[in-house]
């Protein structure tokens, strides 16, 4: 049983991790910031996910679950918020996205509010 | 098993910090910044059950929630140049 436990919670750290590194690759490679929130969120939500239930795994039914999972329902509530405010902020401050040539925001129609 | 773990979240550090360095935009600063808050959180987590000290998790999530604060702050400052008074006249301010 023990072994198990050990395999599966292995699986799911092996596998955050590797969508942490690819969240983190995405923020290096892709061409535009707004492109670049793609592989930051990643990080958020599957990369802190599946390596915060790898230990809930292992850790079994403690207070330490109890703990693991409250931060990620905090995460899982703030990360959407932190990139929708970057964006907004990013998209009213005049940042263009490096969209197909021809849409509106391309030429300058930057819906900012100010 | 942690040690591929906390070695992973390190590697991911790294490529956060060359982006918040190089980043043209002070967006992509905010964002690696902000990515690099929550790999904290990982490595804090995952450092935790390495040492045997359970208490660390306390420690990470408090962090997360100081991380958040710090961007949605951080992005505020940017975009109105202040942290007070920045509701203008015709939008009636929330607090």
């Amino acid at each position: 049983m023990e072994l198990v436990l050990d395999v599966v919670s292995w699986g799911f750290i092996l596998a955050g991790s590797g969508f942490c590194l690819i969240g983190g690759l995405g923020l290096i490679r892709l061409r535009d910031m707004y492109a670049r929130k793609h592989g930051a969120s990643l990080i958020d939500t599957l990369g802190i996910g599946l390596i915060l239930t790898g230990l809930m795994v292992q850790a079994g039914f403690t207070l330490v679950t109890a703990k693991l999972f409250l931060i990620l329902v905090f995460v899982f509530f703030t990360s959407p918020t932190t990139t929708h405010a970057l964006a907004r902020a990013a998209l009213n401050s005049g940042l263009v996205p490096d969209v197909d040539k021809d849409s509106p925001i391309k030429q300058g129609a930057v819906p900012s509010k100010k | 098993m942690f040690i591929t773990a906390a070695a992973a979240v390190l590697v991911t550090m790294a490529l956060a910090l060359f982006r918040s360095l190089k980043g043209p935009t002070v967006f992509d600063r905010i964002l690696a910044i902000n990515s690099f808050g929550t790999l904290t959180v990982i490595l804090i987590s995952v450092h935790g059950f390495m040492a045997g000290r359970p208490e660390f998790l306390d420690l990470a999530l408090v962090y997360a929630l100081i991380n958040f604060i710090g961007t949605i702050a951080v992005t505020k400052f940017v975009t109105y140049g202040a942290l007070e008074n920045t509701t203008d006249e015709n939008e009636p301010g929330d607090i």
